[in-house]
């Protein structure tokens, strides 16, 4: 999604109530991060809201990007969140060779996923098509991409091809680069 | 003493976790190989993290992250990621290039006998914002400070008042745009209409 540089658009200030309901909505969608949600946006804070091209709104404190939305998707972590909390999402792993492809901005493919490095979830905690799941490489530490699955977990074992994220977020792509102030 | 080590660590866990980027291509280190720069992403992380270089870099790591790979998935990897290299660094000398031959004009123009205006051209070229560069100039100068298109088509920047020492002051100082690359010229031409 952020293939190219991309440069923010006006910076606005997120009104308390609708802050709230940003709040809200980012503790239904990820429930594991609750915890810590005071610590990501602080209850007295002001968010900014940034909107970037291509109808995306990214969402900033203090000058530090924490959440995208693409109109009204999903509300998706800012990878640098991910690399904060990284146990409180649903994450799924591929293997080496995909890595590069990932990097470059490519769609993340299915048999990234079904390969030997890569990991899916059981049958009990299976993701659904447009749940947001984060993306660990093998041999990795950190995350590299995270985005709206496109297929569910169970989908992707039994087909073992086609797109499993299109669109998404990941290392080094426009939004990582990008600088607010 | 261990009983507050123990707390702290208990208060710290559920924490943020805080991450150290590379400073050359600001992924994690781990993925510097992928980010076009390697050489001198592994560079900066030596001086900078190198207990994390000696993790990231031993022999042991790199053999066993190839291993996963097919050989002939590790020969495509390679020339991949030596491609990428070389058009990064192609694209950085180019920009280097172009940055050093780009000159900045300040000029002077006189608007109404003794009243001027600055207009600053060719600073995009080295990479500022020119909007926000205008408005700093503005709140310094605590005078009208704008973009404005010319009339080959590209912005510059029109400070009112003769602010053309100071800003030349500021150009190589702040904005760090070489000295031989700033020039002063003094329009004399009076606007006409307008």
């Amino acid at each position: 999604m952020f293939k190219k540089e991309i440069t923010a658009g006006a910076k606005s200030k997120v009104k308390s109530s609708v802050q709230r309901g940003i709040r809200t909505k980012v503790v239904e969608t990820y429930p594991l991060l609750a915890p810590h949600i005071d610590e990501i946006i602080p209850k007295k804070s002001q968010l900014d809201l940034l909107k970037l091209p291509d109808r995306v709104s990214l969402y900033a404190l203090n000058n530090e990007p924490l959440f995208w939305q693409h109109m009204d998707d999903a509300i998706v972590p800012h990878l640098r969140v991910v690399h904060q909390f990284p146990h409180c999402f649903s994450r799924i792993g591929i293997d080496r060779g995909a890595i590069r492809f990932v990097l470059s901005g490519a769609a993340l493919m299915v048999p990234g996923l079904t390969s030997a490095g890569g990991q899916l979830p059981e049958p009990e905690g299976q993701l659904k098509e447009g749940d947001v799941a984060v993306i660990m490489a093998e041999g990795k530490e950190e995350a590299c991409m995270v985005g709206q699955l496109k297929m569910g977990t169970e989908d992707m074992k039994e087909k073992k091809k086609g797109v499993a994220i299109d669109g998404g977020h990941c290392l080094g792509d426009g939004l990582w680069k990008m600088s607010i102030d | 003493m261990a009983e507050t080590a123990t707390q702290d660590a208990a208060s710290t866990e559920p924490q943020a976790r805080h991450v150290v980027y590379c400073g050359v291509c600001s992924l994690p280190p781990e993925y510097c190989e992928f980010g076009g720069t390697a050489k001198k992403c592994k560079e900066w992380l030596e001086k900078k993290h190198p207990d994390m270089h000696e993790k990231l870099y031993s022999e042991e790591a790199i053999e066993a992250s190839l291993s996963t790979l097919s050989l002939d998935a590790r020969k495509r990897a390679e020339k991949d990621s030596a491609k990428k290299e070389a058009k990064a660094a192609a694209a950085e000398a180019r920009d280097a290039e172009r940055k050093a031959e780009a000159m900045v004009y300040i000029k002077r123009v006189e608007r109404n006998k003794r009243k001027y205006v600055t207009a600053v051209s060719g600073l995009e070229e080295h990479g500022h914002d020119l909007k926000k560069v205008a408005k700093d100039w503005g709140k310094k100068f605590a005078t009208g400070s704008s973009v404005t298109k010319t009339a080959s088509g590209t912005d510059e920047i029109v400070v009112q008042g003769d602010n053309s020492d100071d800003i030349f002051d500021i150009v190589v100082d702040v904005l760090k745009v070489p000295e031989d690359n700033v020039e002063c010229i003094e329009d004399k031409k009076k606007k006409s209409a307008g």
